[in-house]
């Protein structure tokens, strides 16, 4: 009956109106602070702005940025950087997640000291350390002389920067992944290490063919999110050497798009770069997005 | 006992066991204990120590004179007080931004279905895809000249708050949480006549304290962490958060009395860190990758 459809069509159109209600304030935030500057960065990487007019430029920004020799060095301490924090950041808490899972005393303590540094707010944990690398009277250059090893240059060497750098970050973040993995090491089944102990297996074969395939997804997931994460350092190499570091050894990708953009205003550079950066990650990022969903279900 | 992990009980009550057991255990307790709070000790102690002490070689462990007058001027002359109150007042506005806009939006992505709801929550989605560092740029040349309303946000608090409403991470946990409810108490509740918002209200965000819990941490951290975002949209010293503040102060002041107000900028959140540990390691965890 035509009055029932008018009736039906009223209450959706109420209904839809309550539900944009509730949506629009998000969808305006989005579409301001997120939507928009995405299009923008597309826009920015391919214009030029000079005395305050801004034209097309083709490929002239990213053409500019791989003639920079800074954008490959740029790479290769990202790449670097990332490197060790797998090797620190990745490998360390599920070692120290692992052991922890074994204690039967302490344990909260223990998960407590590890997550400290997570909460402190980042300039203190990244001033604090400036002060222990200082080549002077820097706590790690003396603790290397109580045990008879010869002093390190640390934040002022090119061999070194990127290292400490790292070690640093590793001291600030490692508390999150590690939680992480000690939740995951719960749920392993307990029959399965006893059933690999009937099979011989000692501390080692077991943890690897127990302990990382039963915690495979959540380890996979994390080491995506650690490159992803990795990729993108900013804040650590800014305040621990300025950004550039001794011979631009700690200038990453993000550092080098801060100077394009607001060191040398050269927004157009800093956008391409920003692309490059986009493309590089998005694989891993939708490897995470499809992992996640394989959880999901 | 709890359930059985990587060693077997069996290994563990013999003596050879037992002695393994409790030197591996006596030598991470030191050891973390010096990695993790010997630094916080550090920061503390150096803090109290004369200018002339600080500088000693080799440096003192426990400090000769308690100078506690370091912290005194370090709060005075970095103006401490501003700053953390700036700071919570960002973070705290930004939880309240999101707990509104952002709760609405997951509410009716969920339960109210409006039409192209499923595009808006898809485009909301990739965002995710997008690395945070990249949009930064043309992040903050949209809030140097907002398009429609052209306003200059830069120093404004709505530079922090708005933008943290783009959390697309909370969003998805929230919608998924409001999709677990079973719809036959939501049907209870609009046979009962109670609007969508009062439905919201007295039925939804009751069962949902655990995912508003992990959410709340999310937004107040997030912004109690950031550096680079608030250094660039909020110049203004008198305006500036606690990172971008003691940054910028951080050459201008004697050693000691910076030293200081490190552990004095690290003191409020260790301590409510350490009084709702249990939330916060939980709500993290459980945030991050399943929930």
């Amino acid at each position: 009956m035509p009055a029932t459809a008018a009736e039906d069509f009223r209450r959706a159109f109420k209904r839809n109106l309550t539900a944009h209600g509730f949506l629009i304030g998000a969808v305006l935030c989005f579409s301001f602070f997120s939507w928009y500057p995405m299009v923008r960065e597309f826009l920015l990487a391919f214009q030029k702005t000079e005395a305050g007019t801004t034209r097309w430029v083709g490929w002239d920004n990213f053409r500019h940025v791989f003639q920079d020799p800074g954008f490959w060095q740029a790479w290769r301490n990202t790449l670097l950087f990332t490197a060790l924090a797998l090797v620190l950041g990745f490998l360390l808490p599920f070692l120290v997640a692992v052991v922890l899972n074994e204690f039967r005393h302490a344990q909260g303590y223990l998960r407590l000291l590890v997550y400290l540094p997570v909460m402190m707010p980042p300039v203190a944990s990244v001033l604090l350390f400036k002060y222990f690398y200082d080549p002077g009277y820097g706590l790690f250059n003396r603790a290397l002389g109580v045990l008879h090893l010869p002093a390190q240059d640390w934040l002022q060497s090119g061999d070194t920067a990127m290292l400490s750098v790292v070690i640093a970050s590793t001291w600030m973040n490692m508390g999150s992944a590690t939680l992480i993995y000690l939740a995951a090491l719960q749920g392993v089944p307990g029959e399965l290490y006893e059933a690999a102990e009937l099979d011989g297996a000692g501390l080692l074969r077991k943890i690897w063919h127990v302990t990382v395939p039963q915690t495979k997804l959540v380890l996979s997931l994390m080491l995506l999110m650690q490159i992803i994460a990795t990729m993108q350092v900013f804040t650590e190499p800014f305040l621990l050497t300025g950004g550039a570091g001794p011979e631009g050894s700690t200038t990453t990708v993000v550092v080098l798009i801060y100077q394009y953009a607001f060191n040398f205003n050269q927004y157009g550079g800093a956008a391409a770069l920003g692309l490059c950066l986009l493309v590089l990650l998005s694989g891993f990022s939708a490897l995470y997005v499809r992992l996640s969903r394989d959880n999901e279900s | 006992m709890a359930e059985r992990t990587l060693i077997s009980p069996a290994q563990l009550s013999r003596t050879r066991g037992k002695v393994l057991y409790w030197t591996v255990l006596a030598v991470v307790v030191v050891g973390f204990t010096l990695v993790f709070l010997g630094p916080l000790y550090w920061m503390v102690t150096n803090g109290l120590k004369s200018t002339e002490e600080f500088a000693r070689v080799p440096p003192t462990l426990v400090p000769h004179s308690v100078h506690t007058a370091n912290y005194t001027a370090a709060w005075k002359v970095m103006d401490l007080a501003k700053l953390l109150f700036n700071t919570l007042y960002y973070a705290f506005g930004a939880l309240a931004f999101q707990l509104v806009l952002d709760v609405g939006a997951a509410y009716s992505l969920s339960r109210l279905r409006p039409v192209l709801g499923k595009a808006v929550l898809g485009m909301m989605l990739a965002t995710l895809m997008i690395p945070a560092a990249v949009l930064v740029v043309p992040q903050y040349l949209t809030v140097l000249d907002v398009p429609l309303i052209q306003r200059n946000l830069l120093n404004s608090p709505w530079v922090i708050w708005l933008p943290s409403v783009t959390n697309a991470f909370s969003i998805f946990l929230l919608k998924r949480f409001f999709d677990s409810i079973p719809q036959e108490i939501l049907d209870a509740a609009s046979i009962d006549g109670a609007s969508a918002l009062r439905t919201l209200r007295s039925v939804v965000l009751p069962m949902s304290r655990p995912v508003l819990g992990v959410v709340s941490i999310f937004a107040v951290v997030g912004v109690w962490k950031d550096f680079l975002w608030p250094m660039l949209t909020l110049p203004d010293p008198a305006l500036q958060t606690l990172n971008v503040g003691i940054y910028s102060l951080s050459t201008g002041v004697p050693e000691n009395h910076l030293i200081a107000a490190l552990a004095m900028a690290c003191a409020p959140t260790l301590l409510i860190f350490l009084v709702f540990q249990r939330n916060i390691m939980g709500g993290l965890t459980a945030g991050s990758l399943k929930g």
